[in-house]
């Protein structure tokens, strides 16, 4: 569901250059970044590099941002997809969260699924 | 080092760039030899540094020590790094020692361009402080906002971009009226700005408007904002038109890469180095890679998280270049949380990928905290700036 207001999708200068194309998947995506692997296929880990420094090493967060190591990885994706249709309530991961296509979210939440419950 | 016997990378300096990479090699590959070279027995962060003049909490809320980063297996040795000889893969250090690299990552913050204002030095810092490196400048600001009568006038001087951190002196004028609302009332804080508009600019108006009506003023460059020149002796602040007779006035000059990188020539002498924006490898020199403040990264500002981020890109082209595989493309960030009270902040949210060439923004609508945003939404991004600032500086020195 989208609330009244706000944007549905990212609407930058690299968005109407290529965010149509977005919806037609990771190997459209991935001609667009430059790098077919990478795109088609996320690495986990490597992109929780960006995550850390906010919900700590492994998703063991200190204090307010939530600790997100451990959690089941289904209600790590279906968050994750709501902040990014703007759906669900957030502080910054709705803004966040428009930067990552589906694969990219997948192999988060299937990372930090794996990571020890702090 | 007793276990290490895999390649050895080499760090020039020990802040957000260089601990973050530091630590993130010997979290994924325990075999590597690692050495940090800082001149500092110790690190105050400039992130969360306003909240010190502020009077939020002392100096030693935002010090570290690299206790836990030898305990982590990285050599620390307590140096300044003097030259580096690309060519022989060797760093020479001020206490004589020659220290040998496979890999050399340079990350040496900022120093300051002291002739940028006429009249400023490393001496008039002692009068005029720019605590825009962190530590005892900051402690010395801070004494000088105690001592400073009611009535006051408290000049901050910005100065023209790029400089680290862009929404940092607007933060700092923040805390400082906090000091100054609940203390000495009667004062003023003026922004002699040498840019016409600023980060996050209609947040902070909007913050200064509801907490600090009338205290702070912002003097753009266009209306005689610059500032030209000063005189520590009598406190005075000069811009083209109008002269300040301060109280308390922080002077923050003009900025380049730190000045090993300057002497490297990693700078190709622009004041800042270019470098890979995949791998963050210098342009100027292979298997010499730099980091944070010191850097052109395209469209990254020049902060603690920008660092953290890069810091860890280039952790992982290292590793992958010692496994003699391609580098795979890194997902850049930059959260910036500034605090206008203690309980209310705002933020900047920008995710940035290599594309022609150059780390440019993947969006650039909705990057900021919403204009009338309530109480509690300002509440909650305060509460997640410290809970931030607790888990970057965990992952650099926990």
């Amino acid at each position: 569901m989208r609330t009244g207001q706000q944007t549905p999708r990212p609407r930058g200068r690299w968005y109407s250059r290529y965010g149509r194309w977005l919806q037609s998947g990771a190997v459209i995506l991935a001609i667009v970044l430059g790098d077919v692997v990478a795109a088609a296929d996320p690495n986990g880990a490597g992109l929780a590099d960006a995550c850390t420094s906010c919900h700590g090493i492994g998703g063991r967060s200190q204090g307010y941002i939530p600790s997100i190591g451990g959690v089941d990885k289904a209600t790590l994706l279906r968050e994750l997809k709501a902040f990014r249709a703007q759906s669900a309530q957030a502080t910054i991961m709705n803004r966040i969260a428009r930067a990552y296509t589906d694969p990219e979210l997948e192999a988060l939440a299937g990372y930090f699924s794996s990571t020890q419950r702090p | 080092m007793a276990a290490a016997s895999g390649p050895r990378v080499v760090v020039i300096g020990g802040g957000f760039g260089g601990v973050s990479l530091a630590r993130y090699l010997r979290r994924n590959d325990p075999k590597l030899s690692i050495t940090l070279i800082e001149r500092d027995a110790q690190y105050a962060t400039c992130p969360f540094s306003n909240g010190v003049l502020g009077g939020l909490y002392p100096l030693s809320h935002v010090s570290f020590t690299y206790r836990q980063v030898k305990a982590a297996g990285i050599e620390v040795i307590n140096d300044a790094a003097l030259r580096i000889d690309p060519a022989a893969r060797a760093v020479t250090l001020a206490g004589g020692q020659t220290v040998k690299f496979d890999y050399l990552v340079v990350s040496p913050g900022i120093d300051f361009i002291w002739d940028s204002i006429q009249g400023y030095s490393e001496q008039a810092a002692q009068i005029m402080p720019h605590a825009w490196k962190a530590g005892p400048q900051t402690g010395l600001l801070r004494r000088q906002l105690e001592a400073m009568a009611d009535g006051g006038l408290v000049v901050i001087a910005p100065p023209a971009m790029p400089y680290r951190c862009p929404p940092g002196p607007y933060e700092r004028a923040s805390l400082i009226a906090y000091y100054l609302k609940a203390h000495k009332p009667k004062s003023k804080i003026i922004i002699l700005d040498a840019s016409d508009s600023f980060i996050k600019q209609d947040l902070f108006m909007e913050a200064w408007a509801h907490f600090y009506p009338g205290m702070i003023e912002w003097v753009p460059g266009s209306k005689s904002g610059k500032v030209m020149s000063v005189n520590a002796a009598t406190l005075t602040v000069s811009t083209a038109f109008d002269e300040y007779k301060a109280a308390v006035a922080n002077i923050i000059p003009a900025q380049r890469a730190g000045s090993i990188a300057i002497q490297a020539g990693l700078d190709q002498g622009t004041g800042y180095c270019a470098i890979d924006p995949l791998t963050f490898e210098s342009r100027v020199h292979k298997r010499i890679y730099v980091l944070g403040d010191a850097t052109i990264a395209g469209e990254m500002p020049k902060s603690g998280f920008s660092a953290n981020g890069q810091a860890k890109a280039c952790g992982r082209a290292i590793l992958a270049d010692i496994a003699g595989v391609a580098a795979a493309p890194a997902k850049l960030l930059n959260i910036c949380y500034s605090l206008a009270d203690p309980q209310y902040a705002f933020s900047i949210v920008d995710a940035f990928a290599v594309q022609d060439d150059t780390l440019r923004l993947t969006f650039e609508d909705n990057r900021t905290t919403p204009l009338g945003a309530s109480d509690a939404e300002h509440q909650r991004e305060a509460q997640s700036a410290v809970s931030w600032y607790a888990n970057i500086t965990g992952e650099l020195f926990g």
